[in-house]
C-alpha cells in the first residue's frame, strides 16, 4: 500500500483571532514586487512635479514612516520579535549623524552609515542579551521599551549630546550634495528619500528570498523546529535585528537632514516607536509592502487632522481648535485595526487572494 | 560500542523529577522502541538527548563522542534528527519549502538542487500532491508525514521519532511503517521511537524500553518486557489507579 | 496530561502546573535575593552619602525615596494584578491614573469634596472604565498573541490621554489638600500628604491582599491566574473574572491617582511618567505579586533618590532604568518571584 496522493481541498482553518502576522510569504510574487518597486521609483521621480511644494513635507513624512515601518517589520513581522521601542534605533541614526556633522564636520552621507552600523550593533547587543536570557512575551516587550526610554534619558542627561536642546543642522547656502543639504523645500530631498526606500525595498526583497531570509522566516514560524532541522536560529534572529535597526537608523538620518533638527523626544520618544508600529499594523505586519501602504495612510493622518481642526466644515465646527484630536485618531485607528483587521490591509488582501 | 549511549540522565523541573537516572544504549542499525504512559518522561528524554535542554546529570554520547548539552542545530547537522509529537511545520511556508529548507540547511546549494532533492523526499513520503499547499493548513495526518519528510531531509544517522503514528488511522499507518522499515534496511538509519501502538512497537522494534515516572522500568526483548509484571502493573495502574 | 515539554529551556512555563495544594511556596522571596537586594541598597546608600558628602542630604534622600516609593507601589498595584491574572502589561495603567486624577479634580471642584473623600467617586468610576475596557476591547482577543493585547493597551493609553487633552485642555491643574503641612522625620522634611499616600499604599496592599486571599471572588481570581483552563473546568466564568480583575486594577490606579493628586501636577501626559516607574516596580517585585509591588516600589523610590545623588546631573530615572534592565536579565521573576 502506498501513500495516497490525492489532494483533498481542505478548508483553511480559522486563523487564531487577532493574529497579526500574515500567513503567507509572497514567494511567488517576485515579479509583482519588482513591478511595485518600479512604480515607487517612477512615482517618486514624478511626484515633486505634480505636488505643490507645501505637500512635499507630507510626502517626505510618508517616506520616513515607510522606512521606519519597513525596518520595524523586518524584526517584528518577519522575525516575530515584536519591538515596542524601535525609537531607539531611529534615534541612534539621527543623533549619530547629527553629532558627527555638528561636532566633527563629517558629511551626513558617511554619518548615516556610521549611524546605521552603531544602531545595528546596539540592536544585536541588546537582543543577544534578551535572547540569551530568554526573555519572552511581555518581558521581551518591556525590555525593548525600556531600552528606548533609557537612551532618551541618557541623552537628556548628557552634556556632549546637548541634553534637551538637541542638535540643529547648520544651514548652508544653496544646494550642497556633499553635505546632503539643499534649498528649503527642494525636491531633491524627496528624490533621495525615494532612492533610499527603493534600495531598502530591493534589499529586503532580495534578502527574504535568499537562504538567510528563508531560514529567518522558518525560525519565525517555529524556532524549535528550525533548530531541529539544523538552523542556527540565534544567528538568523540577530541578523534580522541588525537589518531592522539599520533601516530604521536610515530613517532617522533622513529625518534629521530634512527637518534640520533633532532632540531627545523627537528621536527616542514613545511616539516614534508607536508610529513605526501603527504604520506596519495598518498596512500589514509580516508583509513586504504593508508598511509602505501603512505609511501612505498613517503619515498624512496627523496633518489631515490638524487641517481639519483649523478649518473644520460646518457640521464639525465644534472640533475647531481642539488639541489632541490627532492622537485620538491614531489611537482609534490602532485599536480598530488590531481588533477588526489584524492582518492589516495588505495582509488581509493577500490572505483573501489565496483562496 | 553503541552508537547512542545515554548514561545516568536526570532532569527535574521546579521540583518535578522528569527523568531519573536513565541509562539506555542503542546500537548501530538498531530500532529501539520506547513505551510508557503519558508523563513517563519519554519526550523529556528526547529533549535532553537532542539538546532542547541540558540534563541535570548524566551524559549522552554519539559514536563515542560526548554530546551532552550540545545545541540542537549542531546535533541535527551531525545526523541526530528528531520529529515532534505535536507537529511543528513552518506554517506560512509551503510543504515543499519546508523540506527544501531542511535540505538547504545541510549545505546543499544551489536552491534548485535542494528543491529537487526535496521533491524526491516528498515523493518518498507520499506528499507530492501537497507540495505547494501552505503547510499550516494541512490536515493532521499530512502534517505528520511532513514532520517525517523534514526529518528525512536531514539525512539522519540516528532518527528519534516522537509518536509518529499518533493521529493516523490504521490505513495511514502502514505506509509509514513500511517507510521506516525501508529506512533501516536501505539507508541503515538507526531509530529510536516513542510509540503507544503496541502492534507497531512489536513490528518495528528490535528492543524495547519501558519508562514510568521518569525511570526505566524494563528493557529488552519486546515480549519479555511486555510480560514483565512491573510493566503490566504500571500500565494497568495508570489506567485504573487514577480513577480510584 | 503529557507535559508540553517541547520548548527549550523555559520549561517552567510548560510543565503542567502542580495541583494548588502541592504548589511550592513561590511568592516568598528567597532569603538570598532579599539579602542581595538589601546589601546593594546599603552599598548604594553609603556611596551616595560619600558622593554627596552630607548625612542630612542622604537622610532626605532615603526618606523621600521611601515615601515616593510608596507612591510608586500604589500606582503599580493595579498593573501587577492585571498582569498576574491576564498576563497583559497594561500600558494604559498610567493613563488610568491620570484619568483618576482628573476625576478627583472634578469631584473636588464640582462637588466640593475633600480630596480624599473624592475616593468614593473616583474608585467606582475607574472600576467602570476598567470593566468597559476589558469587556469591550481585551476580552475578544485574550487568546491572541501577547503583542496584540499590548497594542490594544497602548491604543487605550493614547486614547485616554488624548481625551483628557481634548476635554480638559493642556493646562495643568492642581488639587490641594486642606491642611497640608510640612513635617520633620529624622531631620528630613516632607509634606504630610506624601505620608498619607504612603499609608494609603500600605492600606491598599492590605485591602487587595484580603480580597484576593479571603473572598470567594479573590479565590476565583487566583484560580484563573494559576490556570485559566483549570478554572474554566471548575465552572468559573473566566471572561467575567478578567473583567473584574481589570476593573480592580483600574480602581487601584484610581485610588492611586486620588491619593497622589494633592502633590502631583495634574495634566493629561502625567500618565506616561507613571508608566515607566510602574513597569520597573512590577518587574522588580515580581509580575503579579501584589506585596512584591510594595517592596518593588520602595526599592525603585530609593534607587531613584540614591541614583540622583550618586550620578548628579543625570536624570535619576536613568539609574532606575539601568537597574530595571539588569533585573530583567539577571532575575526576571523579580525579588519575590511569580504571583503570590
Amino acid at each position: 500500500m502506498s501513500f495516497s496522493t490525492k489532494t483533498v481541498r481542505q478548508p483553511e482553518p480559522a486563523a487564531a483571532t487577532g493574529t497579526l502576522i500574515s500567513r503567507r510569504v509572497s514567494s511567488s510574487n517576485h515579479t509583482w514586487n519588482l513591478v511595485l518597486v518600479g512604480a515607487v521609483l517612477v512615482l517618486g521621480i514624478v511626484l515633486p512635479f505634480i505636488l505643490p511644494a507645501a505637500e512635499l513635507g507630507i510626502a517626505m513624512r510618508i517616506l520616513i514612516f515607510a522606512l521606519m515601518g519597513v525596518g520595524w517589520n523586518m524584526m517584528s513581522g518577519f522575525g516575530g520579535m515584536f519591538s515596542f521601542g524601535h525609537a531607539a534605533f531611529f534615534g541612534i541614526g539621527a543623533y549619530t549623524t547629527a553629532f558627527l556633522l555638528v561636532e566633527v564636520g563629517l558629511t551626513p552621507w558617511l554619518g548615516m552609515i556610521v549611524g546605521m552600523v552603531i544602531s545595528a550593533a546596539a540592536a544585536v547587543g541588546i537582543s543577544y542579551l534578551a535572547l540569551r536570557y530568554q526573555l519572552r512575551g511581555a518581558y521581551y516587550a518591556l525590555s525593548t521599551f525600556a531600552f528606548a526610554e533609557m537612551l532618551r534619558l541618557f541623552v537628556i542627561g548628557n552634556e556632549s549630546l546637548n541634553k534637551t536642546v538637541g542638535f540643529t543642522v547648520p544651514v548652508m547656502f544653496g544646494d550642497n550634495w556633499g553635505m546632503f543639504q539643499f534649498r528649503a523645500g527642494s525636491p531633491v530631498y524627496f528624490w533621495i528619500g525615494t532612492a533610499m526606500l527603493v534600495i531598502v525595498m530591493l534589499f529586503c526583497i532580495w534578502f527574504l528570498r535568499s537562504r538567510a531570509g528563508r531560514f529567518s522566516i522558518a525560525t519565525r514560524d517555529d524556532e524549535l523546529a528550525a533548530s531541529a532541522v539544523g538552523i542556527p536560529t540565534l544567528r538568523y534572529k540577530l541578523t534580522l535585528v541588525a537589518i531592522s535597526a539599520a533601516i530604521t537608523a536610515l530613517a532617522g538620518a533622513l529625518y534629521l537632514q530634512f527637518y534640520m533638527f533633532i532632540d531627545p523626544d523627537l528621536a527616542f520618544g514613545a511616539t516614534v516607536s508607536n508610529n513605526a508600529i501603527i504604520t506596519a499594523v495598518v498596512g500589514g505586519v509580516g508583509t513586504l509592502w504593508g508598511p509602505v501602504l501603512g505609511a501612505v495612510i498613517v503619515a498624512p493622518l496627523s496633518d489631515l487632522v490638524t487641517e481639519l481642526l483649523r478649518h473644520p466644515p460646518e457640521w464639525l465646527s465644534f472640533l475647531e481648535g481642539l488639541d489632541g484630536l490627532d492622537i485620538l485618531v491614531y489611537a482609534v485607528v490602532l485599536i480598530a485595526f488590531v481588533l477588526l483587521l489584524p492582518k492589516g490591509i495588505v495582509g488581509t488582501f493577500l490572505g483573501r487572494r489565496k483562496k | 560500542m553503541a552508537l547512542l549511549e545515554i548514561t545516568g540522565l536526570s532532569k527535574s523541573f521546579r521540583g518535578l523529577q522528569a527523568l531519573k537516572n536513565v541509562t539506555i544504549s542503542v546500537d548501530e542499525g538498531e530500532i529501539l522502541g520506547i513505551i510508557g504512559s503519558n508523563g513517563a518522561g519519554k519526550t523529556t528524554l528526547f529533549n535532553c538527548i537532542t539538546g532542547a535542554f541540558a540534563p541535570d546529570t548524566g551524559t549522552v554520547k554519539l559514536g563515542g563522542e560526548d554530546i551532552t548539552g550540545k545545541k540542537m542545530h549542531t546535533l541535527a547537522q551531525r545526523g541526530l534528527v528528531r520529529t515532534f509529537q505535536l507537529m511543528r511545520p513552518f506554517g506560512t511556508l509551503s510543504t515543499i519549502d519546508n523540506v527544501t529548507i531542511a535540505v538547504q540547511s545541510r549545505g546543499v546549494r544551489p536552491e534548485s538542487k535542494a528543491r529537487d532533492e526535496a521533491t524526491m523526499i516528498l515523493a518518498r513520503t507520499g506528499l507530492d500532491g501537497w507540495a505547494d499547499a501552505t503547510s499550516g493548513s494541512l490536515p493532521t495526518a499530512v502534517q505528520k508525514r511532513l514532520e517525517l519528510a523534514r526529518a528525512l531531509a536531514m539525512n539522519p544517522h540516528v532518527l528519534l521519532l516522537d509518536e509518529v503514528l499518533a493521529g493516523l488511522v490504521p490505513s495511514e499507518r502502514e505506509p509509514v511503517l513500511e517507510l521506516l522499515e525501508s529506512l533501516r534496511k536501505n539507508d541503515g538509519v538507526t531509530m529510536v521511537f516513542i510509540e503507544h501502538i503496541m502492534a507497531a512497537v512489536r513490528r518495528l522494534s528490535d528492543r524495547v524500553v519501558m519508562m514510568d515516572q521518569g525511570a526505566v522500568l524494563a528493557q529488552g526483548d519486546v515480549d519479555e518486557v511486555l510480560a514483565n509484571p512491573d510493566v503490566v502493573a504500571a500500565y494497568l495502574g495508570k489506567e485504573y489507579g487514577d480513577a480510584a | 496530561m503529557s507535559p508540553q515539554a517541547q520548548a527549550p529551556a523555559q520549561p517552567q512555563a510548560n510543565t503542567p502546573s502542580p495541583p494548588k495544594a502541592a504548589r511550592r511556596a513561590n511568592g516568598r522571596p528567597s532569603t538570598r535575593t532579599m539579602l542581595v537586594a538589601l546589601g546593594l541598597l546599603v552599598i548604594a546608600s553609603v556611596v551616595a552619602g560619600i558622593v554627596s558628602g552630607s548625612t542630612t542630604v542622604l537622610i532626605q534622600a532615603l526618606v523621600t525615596g521611601l515615601l515616593t516609593g510608596g507612591v510608586y507601589s500604589l500606582i503599580a498595584m493595579g498593573l501587577t494584578l492585571v498582569y498576574g491574572v491576564l498576563h497583559v502589561i497594561n500600558f494604559a495603567n498610567g493613563a488610568l491614573v491620570a484619568v483618576a486624577m482628573f476625576v478627583s479634580y472634578a469631584a473636588v471642584n464640582a462637588l466640593g469634596l475633600h480630596p480624599y473623600v473624592a475616593l468614593i467617586v473616583t474608585v467606582p468610576v475607574m472600576a467602570l472604565i476598567g470593566a468597559g475596557i476589558q469587556a469591550g476591547l481585551l476580552n475578544p482577543i485574550m487568546r491572541s498573541p501577547i503583542h496584540t493585547q499590548l497594542l490594544i493597551t497602548i491604543g487605550v493609553a493614547l486614547a485616554l490621554e488624548s481625551l483628557l487633552l481634548i476635554i480638559a485642555g493642556p493646562n495643568p491643574k492642581s488639587v490641594s489638600l486642606p491642611g497640608d503641612f510640612g513635617v520633620e522625620i529624622f531631620g528630613a522634611s516632607v509634606s504630610v500628604s506624601r505620608i498619607y499616600a504612603f499609608v494609603g499604599a500600605l492600606v491598599l496592599v492590605a485591602l487587595l491582599w484580603i480580597v484576593l486571599q479571603k473572598t470567594r471572588m479573590g479565590t476565583a481570581i487566583r484560580s484563573v491566574a494559576a490556570s485559566p483552563e483549570g478554572a474554566r473546568l471548575v465552572g468559573i466564568n473566566v471572561k467575567r473574572i478578567y473583567i473584574i480583575t481589570f476593573a480592580l486594577g483600574a480602581s487601584a490606579a484610581g485610588a492611586a491617582g486620588t491619593l497622589v493628586a494633592p502633590f502631583t501636577t495634574i495634566e493629561p501626559t502625567a500618565g506616561a511618567t507613571f508608566n515607566l516607574t510602574a513597569f520597573v516596580v512590577v518587574v522588580l517585585g515580581g509580575m503579579g505579586n501584589v506585596p512584591g509591588a510594595l517592596v518593588g516600589g520602595l526599592i525603585v523610590g530609593l534607587t531613584e533618590q540614591l541614583g540622583g545623588l550618586i550620578l548628579p546631573g543625570q536624570s535619576p530615572l536613568l539609574a532606575v532604568f539601568v537597574v530595571f534592565l539588569l533585573v530583567l536579565f539577571a532575575k526576571p521573576q523579580g525579588i519575590f518571584g511569580r504571583s503570590s
